[in-house]
């Protein structure tokens, strides 16, 4: 090899690198595609596929109760709210009119998600910036969560407590008094979250201007959820589409117009005051009656095309179902959040430094079942 | 004046962190969440409705509920159950019935969603809390839910 | 240069009473680097199980506390778990390099070590420079984590390694100018004599202001040099995996990672000696007994190190930008400004003395 040293001593060289599939800061068997000068970030190319389990697929062979175990896993930190976008989506499709109870009782459950979500993504987030500790108190205030749904739904992540035209069983009687004991607590919990790390100095500079989204941006991408009321879009499929108890209850749509990674930080711990809020209101009215409507052993929807979308903790999830009259959909689809959300990474990252990449990955949110279902 | 009041701010901030942790600290004894697994494994209590795997309950006389009719097979998104069934004289009735030779549950498979469980039309088979079902052998997670020798109570029909 | 070896006079009679003039120096000399040696490894693993420990209580969980009373031989078993692992390594290695990195470190951490008073007799090396000593020495270390960084032919070992070169070129200046400003107070470099001027109350005390910022910026900076959260930039962990010594395995990991705690103990003796008087007992009680001064520069030292544990478990780390920013705006400025005020306040004799 020639050396031109006189002539490339001084020239600095872009290099890449791999970023996962196992790594810390990927939640998962995600793998980013790196190009970067020094610390500075030229390219990222998430490269996905690593956890693809053909659930599409597999919904297409299965019945429709059969289908809701399997949205389990996409999004596992939502599970019960992927339950639900198919329920829903089952029920539209037959006119079928689920009881009250059923509604209330879906939305205490769905925002407990939402809230456990969060919580785990606080504490990660914690732990991606440096902070070790906040992991802990994340999982302390989110074991009670688990608790209510181990007591309740028999599982505490991947509960399948839905089935289309209504729940599996009723709640458990200690139900009402272990939401209120947690409600109760968290309330006291959660301006802890903020001196230990959001007034944090460092944690603020780490944040403040750092990958930022503008809203037209976060239009194009797709995004929703979190991240796109960062940047100042309404997209609360709850407010705007309100489906299940949402449209009973009062609550803020958490919005932020910076766009940047503390503004995203911002919306989740805003999301879980009104989390707390919506619980509460529900939670000392959840009317008697049945907790399912009957349905046909086989479900058969009509021939047709149906779409239904919840929020779940991450944004959007669509569920869009073509049937052709069989006890099974012809092919049915997961518009998934964190796929499009994951989109807009390379808009953000591009030209920030290493340390920031990690801080955007947690405020994505980014859960990779989710993405590659 | 801002860069002073940035550094004041700045230890302040970090100073009301350190309060917070400082007071965990101090309360350690009282506030530990973790719990010594192994340690406690007999006297750990799973909630009622817990998930652990599926059994068949027999009585005394060794009879169960199972009338074979395999809805809970056919549930089953996983292909977690199957029942391996023959005809039998019933000897009340003198008809030929069905009845299960074999039901046979693979917990490897298993996603612990519940189908079977409210399928079951004679609640033959139900969850049990056991937990840590880990085993160095995939063979040992096949099981066969009827224990040998065992038949149907009396009195529990199919309702078709 | 007469460097006085005053460590045990006991010990020190003994031998030249039984043996020959030359064969005992060198008795005695290998005898001190045992004993050094003992303790580098025994305070080492100490420090671990304390630093699990109370990361376990700050995060509400219990700890090691399985090998032995309260889990205290817990790091011994990993020890010798370490010790009895394969030394793996990459075969694009530069060998040579990257099997002397580790011992970079320790030397540089020994020899930081032999300065150390643990008490007033307890001294192994009382050098006439020795602040002057130590902070030369723990610049050494540097150049093990950037050779570990750079020869096991890894791009995240080579960004941790990076990293910490200028970390530590940065840090450096202000670990030693805040040490400096303790300089001016003592007028001495010497360890033995800064520690007797404390005699009349501890320099932070006899400092006041400009002490106080000089300690502040002197555990800033020390916490830097260690590389330990918040400026864990080298091996952080979520953004480089392990950083530098990815890849490293077995006891040549456990070289640098008890290299990292034994520096943690030095940075936090160097503070006790400067700012809180050493191995000397508050307010004199127990100035008749020596031997108590190991006692009470330990509770110092481990006070300081427990310090440098709590920062460490509750803040978020910095970037790397935001680390130049806080040395070459913040913390230079202040100290360069900290030292001129510590002269005039020696030069008025506004110190505070009992």
């Amino acid at each position: 090899m020639e050396t031109t040293f006189e002539k490339n001593s001084f020239k600095s060289e872009e290099y890449f690198i791999n970023m996962g599939p196992q790594h810390p800061a990927t939640h998962g068997v995600l793998r980013l595609l790196l190009t970067i000068d020094g610390e500075i970030i030229k390219n990222v190319e998430p490269d996905l596929g690593y956890i693809h389990r053909s659930i599409e697929k597999m919904c297409e062979r299965d019945s429709y109760q059969q289908i809701v175990h399997l949205t389990d896993r996409m999004d596992y930190l939502s599970a019960h709210i992927n339950n639900e976008a198919v329920c829903l989506a089952v029920e539209n499709a037959l006119g079928l009119e689920v009881p009250e109870r059923v509604k209330v009782i879906r939305t205490i459950i769905a925002e407990l998600t939402r809230l456990a979500s969060h919580q785990l993504w606080w504490g990660v987030m914690g732990m991606d910036v440096g902070a070790l500790t906040t992991y802990f108190y994340g999982f302390r205030d989110r074991e009670m969560i688990n608790d209510i749904f181990e007591e309740t739904c028999g599982a505490r992540l991947t509960m399948n407590y839905n089935i289309p035209g209504g729940l599996m069983f009723d709640i458990h009687p200690n139900f009402v008094q272990r939401t209120k004991d947690f409600v109760a607590h968290f309330k006291t919990k959660l301006p802890e979250y903020d001196t230990l790390l959001t007034g944090n100095v460092i944690f603020q500079k780490r944040t403040k201007g750092v990958g930022i989204l503008t809203k037209e941006d976060a239009i194009s991408f797709g995004t929703s959820g979190p991240v796109a009321r960062a940047s100042g879009y309404s997209c609360d499929v709850r407010k705007l589409h309100p489906y299940s108890a949402y449209d009973r209850v009062n609550f803020n749509e958490a919005l932020f117009t910076e766009g940047d990674t503390f503004a995203r930080y911002r919306v989740r711990i805003q999301e879980m005051w009104e989390s707390l809020a919506i619980i509460e209101q529900l939670i000392d009215n959840i009317p008697e009656g049945d907790y399912k409507t009957a349905t046909n052993a086989v479900i058969k929807l009509p021939k047709g095309e149906f779409y239904q979308k919840v929020e779940t903790a991450r944004g959007e999830l669509g569920v869009f179902i073509v049937s052709d009259g069989k006890k099974n959909p012809y092919r049915l689809k997961f518009r998934s959040p964190g796929f499009s959300n994951l989109s807009a990474l390379k808009k953000m990252a591009v030209g920030s430094k290493l340390g920031d990449l990690v801080a955007m990955m947690a405020t994505l949110d980014i859960v990779v079942p989710d993405i590659d279902r | 004046m801002g860069y002073f009041s940035d550094i004041y701010n700045g230890i302040k901030t970090l100073l009301t962190g350190m309060s917070v942790t400082g007071k965990y600290f101090i309360n350690a004894r009282k506030e530990i969440i973790t719990q010594e697994f192994p340690n406690n494994r007999d006297t750990l209590k799973m909630f009622d409705r817990f998930r652990g795997e599926v059994v068949m309950p027999h009585d005394e006389n060794n009879e169960h509920r199972c009338t074979g009719c395999q809805k809970c097979e056919l549930a089953c998104p996983n292909g977690s159950i199957e029942i391996i069934w023959d005809r039998v004289i019933d000897e009340e009735t003198g008809k030929k019935i069905k009845a299960i030779d074999k039901h046979i549950y693979h917990l490897s498979m298993c996603t612990m969603c519940g189908l079977c469980i409210e399928a079951c039309p004679t609640d033959a088979i139900k969850w049990s809390q056991n937990f840590s079902n880990s085993a160095y052998d995939r063979t040992v997670l096949t099981k066969v839910l009827n224990k040998p020798g065992s038949k149907i109570m009396p009195g529990v029909k199919d309702k078709e | 240069m007469n460097i006085p070896l005053s460590i045990t006079k006991n010990i020190h009679d003994w031998l030249f009473e039984v043996m020959s003039a030359p064969v005992a120096t060198v008795v005695e000399k290998v005898l001190i680097a045992v004993a050094f040696l003992g303790f580098f490894a025994l305070a080492g693993l100490l420090l671990v199980y304390m630093e699990r420990r109370i990361a376990a209580f700050f995060q509400l969980r219990l700890g090691p506390n399985r090998v032995g009373p309260q889990g205290i031989f817990q790091t011994i078993a990993d020890a010798l778990k370490l010790v009895s692992k394969e030394l793996t390594g990459t075969v694009k290695a530069d060998q040579f390099l990257y099997k002397l990195a580790p011992y970079f470190l320790i030397v540089a951490s020994l020899m930081a070590l032999s300065v150390l008073p643990f008490s007033k007799e307890l001294h192994a090396f009382d050098i006439n420079i020795g602040v002057f000593f130590l902070i030369a020495i723990s610049s050494i270390g540097v150049i093990g984590i950037l050779i570990g960084g750079w020869s096991s032919n890894n791009k995240y070992a080579l960004i941790g390694a990076m990293r910490s070169g200028l970390q530590t070129v940065s840090y450096e200046l202000s670990v030693g100018l805040s040490i400096l400003t303790i300089v001016v107070l003592a007028g001495s470099l010497q360890i033995s004599e800064i520690i007797e001027a404390q005699r009349n109350g501890w320099f932070i005390i006899q400092g006041h202001i400009p002490a106080v910022i000089a300690f502040m910026i002197f555990m800033i900076a020390g916490t830097a040099e260690t590389n330990r959260a918040p400026f864990d930039l080298v091996e952080a962990e979520s953004e480089l995996g392990a950083g530098f010594h990815t890849e490293y395995s077995g006891m040549n990991f456990a070289y640098f990672f008890l290299a990292e705690f034994i520096n943690m103990f030095i940075i936090a003796a160097i503070g006790t000696i400067l700012f809180f008087g050493g191995y000397l007992s508050p307010f004199g009680i127990t100035e008749s007994i020596p031997l108590l001064g190991v006692f009470w520069f330990m509770i110092k030292v481990l006070g300081l190190v427990f310090l440098m544990m709590w920062f460490r478990w509750t803040f978020p780390r910095l970037r790397v930008d935001q680390l130049l920013t806080l040395e070459w705006k913040y913390l230079l400025p202040i100290n360069l400004f900290n030292i001129v005020l510590m002269a005039i306040i020696v030069w008025l004799g506004l110190t505070i003395n009992f």
